[in-house]
């Protein structure tokens, strides 16, 4: 909502606060100003001049040399090009040093050698366009009217009075009232403790023996969507432009002039908040003008020539035949006001803002008025703005007001009372304000106090409640008045679950590990499990879908979150960030059978890695956080059908039957589809399971008291064989007197053959309670090499 | 044979003296099994008895004397082999270090820790809810039924006609009053969802953090007290806040809430664009229909709410300019944190 702060000056005097502390002061009770705009602060030195004498230039045959009064009492030589200009004319001259809009300054100077000490100016040149100035030449030099004469020599500003400031308010949408000149003027009255004035309209009206009831009437059929309908007619209309004053506020708000009838409609829109509409009365079908719902499929062409097809969900105004309006949004071009309009019948209604809401969308239409109706109007307003449009059409001698009025007003609100509670309020907000300031600000609010209630005004259907009435006094009173104090209640806990906190250890784990975190989109591309050959079968296929998203690659939530990662991963190889190592910690999103039902959000840590790092890294990395949460039983096992991973160098961790990782190295054609052709690792570990499977109690162990033993093993075997299955079997075989078994050397080359390498591993033997003698090594080492033997056919290496 | 015994420690002090190699050699010269002076302790029983002790005394001198030399020059000979080596260990020390790879929080993950250990300190707890919401906790139970006019300001991603993607972290207020009776004391910090484009200061997708208090006797001033202290404790002990008034529908009264612009402590600056604070919250005293929605008795409790996003939090603080980076993660930005 644009200001206009002559207009504002209409109803309440604030000439004494500069513009910047009135700004600051309504936001600080709750008119949010977003900014201010003072009109034609670009334009300086520009001044109304008359055209004594036109001469022709010397030498050219069409620059035209001016002798100008510019009101100094002293003659000037302006020289100009345009055509239009004409002795006696009265014109805008720019003055050296003269400055307009889009930063052009005037000097003096010479054209073809003739001084020329300024510029007469064209309305573009001011940053005026012909709705300000109807009827004047665009392309020529704006011409004024001889009304003028009286302005020569006067600053431009001041004679075409774009000398006003325009105020931009945020206004929220509790507050429709807001979006007029009236409730602004009330906000302003009570920030600065001002008087309001706002006179009743009034108009004398034809008084010439005819009724509107000879011309119009009205019937609401669908009372649920329109509370109220009133209407005037207006006869003998004159269709001009409006005059200056009035196209210029309008210009501040931000509204195009564009003839009286048209305007005053605007007008009142600003001044009251009430939308308004004109029908042309002559292209009504029939008298009686019907609210109704529209059928399914009918044609309707608004005032902007845009035809819409309409369902039973929207209101029209409709005469005998056809819609004429859809209610509330816009009128229809079948009874727009043309310069020959005769008769008019000013609309003044309310309708329901929520129907009104949906009909704007669905036609993709959002007016000024349908953006007032949907927040919910005052039916109360109806009768206030229709009179004021009456009042305007005599003031702009626009025609005739016909005697007699309609008004429908099925839905006449009941008036809010509430209970007037000054210690609640206190209490509530921790304040200490006395009852009379809280009375002195209601009351300024347009509301009654009265024997401990309050009665609302009707145009504020947003209080309702005790929460509504503390924030008016407060926000009044000055939110800066709120003191700090400290919640005094029961003490409560607080603090982490143990889940959110497992998380940030393992945040805190891989950050010490050298990975770096990051953070992506939780929506994909479908494509995008193309691009890890997701099996086309696979159930993660089905994603939970967003029925208007902003484009593909953010059209379904993920349901893996490794493509986001590889696709972080290329970024950073075309960064040429060498040896990068990455995590996230993120959601997917599992669609649930029944699709009224939420989905399964899952927490996956998903690793990437390329650079200085194999397979053995990203294990590594695992280890230590199966390590971390002490999780007991896992088994690896290798994965040869995750079309995602080299088949070949993929392995799954499992406890059970559930699964907490799988792992390995991107396969190759993945990684290409992301335009890599290093080799690239990456792990996909489920954070849920991986927390169910955590030990978290942590008992301590005694340290051994005892010496160890060691026995290392060298073992030839096939390559096929995995280490994991040997250190197995010698963990079995070892019993409770085998500490652990370690990998310290593995071989492959000549001395093994082809297709065959060496393992050698290290046993490491302690008893609880004594010191193991060489003979009890011995035995245990023969236990192993049995069951290695008989297990999986493994004798020492010779 | 006393001169004898002067003698051999004079000679013995003499080559300690000299010698710069091995003192074991020497040692075993003059105290050894066969050394001299050994030699001449042999010879003591010769002596007349009268002579033994006088001569013994001295003998056992002598060596008290070679002993101490000897080992005043071992000492002396460690030391400087020790100063030798030290000497020879020095080291480059403007050498860069070796490199043990450490990992960086993303820069909104520290954001959010940290502004989560400020509430713990208050006694609040961290709630979690689905992204993926039903429209009625996103929506009806904060007070904004359909065809609401606020739902405008929240583009929202839908699923179907009653789930979509949460425009805010406030569903988990109503999934939290439902489960939980007062005293409530939560923050949920968390992903939202909005159909924006993205651009430098738009994201489809960026984080909240909404904090909710519900107990008997809850006051605005309570609201802006806890404010005032997670503000001093993120941007600075001197930092100050300031109260709009605002609209939400699911809070009355309501606010936006500013900082003094931590970077020119309220004068304005280009950080602050000038005007000496910063809008970083959204806030309110619970609706009492929110509070009803729930099961929660407003003639009973009153409670509190507010709400901020963390990305404009973390841009203002670590002056970045432009959303999309949080979401590029490269590592060049990444290692930054």
């Amino acid at each position: 909502m644009n200001l206009s702060m002559k207009w504002l000056a209409d109803f309440v005097d604030v000439s004494d606060v500069n513009i910047k502390d009135y700004c600051d002061k309504m936001t600080l009770t709750g008119s949010k100003v977003e900014g201010y705009e003072k009109m034609g602060a670009e334009i300086e030195n520009v001044v109304v001049a008359r055209i004594k004498k036109i001469v022709p230039h010397p030498d050219s045959d069409h620059l035209l040399i001016c002798t100008m009064d510019i009101g100094t009492g002293e003659d000037t030589q302006i020289v100009t090009g345009a055509q239009n200009v004409f002795e006696g004319a009265i014109v805008p001259a720019a003055i050296p040093v003269a400055k307009l809009p889009g930063g052009v300054t005037i000097k003096a100077g010479k054209l073809r050698g003739v001084p020329s000490n300024g510029m007469l100016c064209s309305m573009g040149e001011l940053g005026l366009t012909p709705h300000e100035c109807p009827g004047k030449e665009e392309n020529g030099i704006l011409i004024l009217d001889e009304s003028f004469a009286e302005h020569i020599g006067a600053d431009i500003r001041t004679a075409l009075m774009l000398d006003d400031t325009a105020v931009e308010f945020e206004i929220t949408s509790n507050r429709p009232d807001c979006l007029s000149v009236i409730g602004l003027a009330r906000e302003t009255a009570v920030s600065f403790g001002r008087e309001l004035n706002v006179p009743a309209p009034s108009f004398r009206g034809a008084g010439d023996g005819d009724d509107i009831s000879k011309y119009l009437s009205v019937q609401i059929e669908a009372p649920d969507l329109c509370y109220r309908y009133a209407a005037k007619v207006v006869k003998n209309v004159r269709i001009k432009p409006s005059p200056m004053w009035l196209r210029m506020r309008l210009h501040a708000a931000g509204v195009r002039p564009i003839n009286n009838i048209v305007d005053i409609t605007n007008y009142v829109m600003l001044e009251y908040g009430q939308p308004m509409h004109a029908f042309d009365y002559t292209q009504l079908d029939g008298s009686a003008i019907r609210v109704r719902r529209a059928t399914n499929g009918e044609q309707f062409k608004s005032l902007d020539d845009v035809d819409h097809t309409l369902d039973s969900s929207m209101l029209v105004i409709a005469d005998q035949k056809k819609a004429c309006a859809l209610a509330g949004v816009m009128g229809g071009a079948n009874s727009e006001i043309k310069d020959d309009t005769k008769t008019v019948v000013f609309e003044s209604a309310c309708f329901n803002g929520a129907s009104v809401r949906v009909t704007a969308k669905k036609n993709g239409m959002r007016t000024e008025s349908s953006a007032r109706f949907e927040k919910g109007l005052d039916p109360e307003n109806c009768y206030g703005g229709l009179m004021r449009a009456c009042q305007l059409i005599e003031l702009l001698d626009a025609g005739d007001v016909v005697d007699g009025m309609i008004d429908v007003y099925p839905g006449k609100p009941t008036v809010t009372v509430l209970p007037f509670e000054p210690a609640r309020y206190n209490k509530f907000l921790g304040t200490n304000m006395t009852e009379e300031r809280m009375v002195e600000i209601l009351e300024a609010l347009a509301c009654t106090v009265k024997d401990g209630k309050i009665t609302v005004p009707s145009f504020r259907a947003d209080l309702a409640c005790m929460n509504d009435i503390a924030e008016e006094i407060m926000r009044i009173y000055g939110y800066d008045k709120i003191v700090s104090t400290n919640i005094c209640a029961e003490t409560t806990e607080g603090g982490r679950t143990p889940k959110q906190s497992f998380g940030i250890s393992v945040e805190n784990a891989l950050y010490g590990m050298g990975l770096d975190e990051i953070q992506t989109f939780s929506f994909i591309s479908p494509k995008y499990y193309d691009k890890i050959r997701m099996p086309a079968d696979s159930a993660l296929r089905r994603s939970v879908v967003i029925s208007n998203p902003l484009g593909e690659d953010t059209s379904v939530m993920r349901t893996t979150a490794l493509p986001s990662m590889l696709e972080v991963l290329a970024r950073n190889a075309n960064f040429n960030n060498e040896n990068v190592r990455l995590f996230e910690m993120g959601s997917i999103y599992l669609p649930n059978e029944d699709a009224t039902k939420l989905p399964y959000e899952g927490k996956m840590l998903t690793l990437g890695m390329y650079g200085d790092v194999d397979f053995y890294t990203v294990k590594g990395v695992i280890e230590n956080l199966l390590d971390l949460a002490a999780v007991k039983g896992v088994e690896w096992t290798a994965v040869a059908d995750n079309t995602a991973y080299h088949p070949g160098r993929c392995a799954k961790v499992t406890v059970g039957n559930t699964q907490l990782a799988i792992f390995g190295q991107i396969h190759p054609l993945v990684a290409e589809n992301y335009g890599m052709s290093m080799p690239v690792y990456a792990a996909e570990i489920d954070f849920d399971a991986l927390f169910a499977a955590r030990n978290a109690a942590t008992h301590y162990r005694p340290l051994p008291k005892f010496p160890a033993i060691t026995r290392d093993f060298s073992f030839a075997c096939d390559e096929e064989l995995e280490v994991g299955k040997i250190m197995a079997v010698m963990q079995k075989a070892g019993g409770k007197q085998c500490e652990g078994v370690t990998l310290f050397d593995i071989y492959r080359g000549p001395q093994v053959g082809e297709g065959k390498k060496s393992v050698s591993l290290r046993m490491t033997l302690r008893a609880e309670d004594h010191t193991l003698t060489v003979e009890d090594a011995d035995k245990v080492s023969k236990k192993v090499l049995t069951l290695l033997d008989r297990e999986l056919g493994l004798t020492l290496r010779g | 044979m006393k001169q004898t015994l002067e003698n051999i420690k004079a000679a013995a002090m003499a080559e300690l003296a000299s010698t710069n190699a091995d003192i074991e050699q020497i040692r075993v010269r003059y105290l050894g099994k066969k050394g001299e002076l050994t030699a001449v302790l042999r010879g003591m029983g010769q002596l007349s008895p009268e002579e033994r002790p006088v001569v013994g005394q001295l003998a056992n001198e002598v060596r008290a004397a070679i002993e101490a030399a000897i080992a005043e020059k071992s000492k002396e000979m460690k030391e400087k082999e020790l100063n030798d080596r030290l000497a020879r260990e020095k080291l480059d020390v403007t050498m860069p270090g070796a490199s043990i790879r450490m990992g960086h929080q993303h820069p909104l993950t520290r954001a959010q820790r940290e502004m989560e250990e400020i509430f713990i300190g208050m006694g609040f707890e961290i709630a979690e809810g689905p992204e993926v919401e039903y429209d009625y906790y996103n929506f009806q139970a904060l007070n904004i039924p359909e065809n609401h006019p606020a739902r405008d300001t929240q583009d929202t991603f839908y699923i179907t006609e009653n789930i979509l993607l949460r425009s805010q972290t406030s569903p988990v207020q109503v999934r939290v009053m439902e489960q939980k009776k007062p005293p409530i004391r939560v923050i949920s910090p968390g992903r939202v969802y909005r159909s924006d484009a993205l651009d430098a200061t738009h994201s489809p997708l960026f984080h909240q953090m909404e904090g909710l208090v519900v107990d008997k006797g809850i006051t605005m001033s309570d609201l802006k007290g806890t404010l005032e202290t997670f503000a001093r404790k993120m941007f600075g002990d001197s930092t100050q806040i300031r109260f709009r008034p605002h609209h939400f529908p699911f809070t009355e009264p309501s606010a936006e809430v500013d900082v003094s612009c931590f970077v020119c402590g309220g004068k304005g600056c280009r950080v602050c664009k000038g005007e000496g604070w910063i809008e970083i919250l959204g806030a309110g005293m619970v609706h009492p229909f929110v509070l009803q929605n729930c099961g929660i008795d407003p003639e009973v409790y009153s409670g509190f709410a507010f709400g901020m996003g963390l990305e404009r939090v973390t841009m203002t603080r670590y002056g970045i300019d432009d959303i999309r980076l949080f979401y590029e993660n490269d590592e060049r930005f990444l290692k930054q944190f």
